[in-house]
């Protein structure tokens, strides 16, 4: 912290005079600006690992009876908006704990079913503007991100020949229903690139018929290539390491640029995986948490059913 | 390191535009797509020269759904009513791929008879629309 204030800079814009940061503190130009400040996301490990050891940070009211062998392994897969966010500097352990238990009582009313980035979904909102006063929208799953009520996906499609995205929140109340058409995966995380693709690779009929998925197999991975447009692109698809998309056929000077900006040795960050993730002991006793309340909203949900089966008779 | 690198830059004079990634705003001089059936917007479309906004009607003097525009088309100044954007939408709201008006006269009637395209539904709660969602075969 305090190397950076005794950094020199020039004065560029009035004389070649060296000026120290405390004199041209007002003056600095935005892009030294960023340079200057402390790193943002930055925590020492004494504090993170205080973090992790205080009280607030457990849950003593709940039961301990239940262990990790009940919690299937693929549960922090399937709720991933449970977990708290990557971002170090916003989590609150108190804050997650109570958007959990909203969460729970939105999942008690509606069902959110199992999907993936490249499923095909469909979600009736409720619109008090249509004749129905609802409004139905089918498309694939591009992207699917945030934490906690926040957490939200994106579908996209193509109606007449126009392609539309449409970001839904989870656990929006507005939603009326969420359905799983087909419960399917893609090789790459996010399917941004399907924008610069031809408008087929993104179309799917409003009246698509849902396709079951067998219980108990694995989501079926679709590895599926898509040539995409050629250039102009919206983003430079070359610099993101895609799987799901065929040979770019772009000149050699593309490809080396893409070198020379790429960043592998992010992979090899420690420290930087060990502040994006939580440890397993958290992550565990979160998914038993989210286990423990889906097994009681089940059985609530049965019984509600039966009692309205009753009632029809 | 990060500083020492800005000042070869500095020096050799390298790298000096931004690269952000662009918001999609309607402003003046943005180029629209016409959506409805009509001739002007056909042929503009067959030219390769899109009708281009001149003007925006609000306060901001940047277009969302809904907001009024004045465009350049083929030699011509129409009103239109922009009916989808490009730009990041709030949840539940559709984002377009392309930015889509639709002409309109000076007395406030459509010039096209169908608009070929979905129109966002949020467009019904305003009361004026009337004549343009009249055309439309399709809500999101």
């Amino acid at each position: 912290m305090a190397s950076y204030s005794r950094r020199i800079l020039p004065c560029f814009w009035k004389t070649t005079k060296l000026l120290t940061f405390e004199d041209s503190a007002r003056r600095v130009p935005c892009r030294y600006h960023q340079e200057l400040l402390p790193t943002r996301n930055y925590l020492l490990p004494e504090t993170v690992e205080e973090h992790r050891k205080s009280e607030l940070s457990k849950h003593p009211e709940l039961p301990p009876s239940i262990t990790s062998e009940n919690v299937p392994a693929d549960f922090r897969f399937v709720y991933p908006e449970f977990l708290p966010d990557p971002q170090y500097d916003r989590r609150d352990s108190i804050r997650e704990r109570l958007e959990r238990e909203d969460m729970y009582r939105r999942r008690a009313v509606i069902d959110i079913p199992e999907f993936y980035v490249g499923s095909i979904m469909a979600v009736t909102v409720s619109d008090q503007y249509s004749p129905n006063k609802e409004n139905r929208f089918v498309g694939i799953c591009i992207d699917r991100g945030g934490v906690g009520l926040r957490a939200f996906f994106i579908l996209r499609n193509v109606v007449d020949g126009q392609g539309i995205e449409i970001m839904y929140e989870m656990y929006n109340p507005t939603l009326q229903s969420i359905q799983v058409l087909k419960l399917e995966k893609r090789v790459d995380d996010k399917l941004y690139y399907l924008r610069d693709a031809p408008q087929e690779y993104s179309t799917f009929p409003f009246d698509m018929d849902p396709i079951p998925v067998p219980k108990g197999s694995t989501v079926p991975v679709n590895k599926m290539k898509v040539q995409l447009n050629p250039r102009p692109w919206l983003e430079r698809w070359e610099r993101q390491d895609l799987q799901g998309v065929e040979d770019l056929k772009l000149e050699q000077r593309f490809y080396d640029k893409a070198a020379k900006v790429a960043k592998p040795w992010e992979k090899y960050d420690l420290m930087k995986w060990y502040r994006e993730n939580t440890n397993e002991e958290e992550r565990d006793s979160i998914m038993q948490e989210v286990h423990q309340r889906k097994r009681l909203t089940d059985i609530e949900k049965s019984k509600r059913k039966t009692k309205l089966a009753e009632r029809k008779r | 390191m990060n500083f020492i690198k800005c000042l070869s830059t500095y020096a050799t004079g390298t790298r000096s535009f931004s690269t952000t990634s662009c918001l999609h705003e309607i402003r003046k001089l943005a180029r629209m797509r016409v959506v409805d059936n009509s001739a002007l917007g056909k042929a503009a479309r067959l030219s390769g020269k899109p009708a281009r906004v001149i003007h925006v009607y609000n306060k901001t003097s940047v277009g969302t759904v809904g907001d009024k525009v004045l465009v350049a088309i083929k030699g011509q100044k129409k009103r239109a009513y922009i009916v989808g954007v490009k730009q990041n939408q709030k949840p539940n709201m559709p984002k377009f791929d392309t930015n889509n008006i639709v002409l309109i006269e000076d007395n406030g009637s459509p010039t096209g008879t169908r608009i070929t395209v979905p129109v966002p539904s949020a467009l019904r709660k305003k009361g004026e629309f009337s004549k343009i969602l009249s055309l439309a075969t399709r809500f999101v």
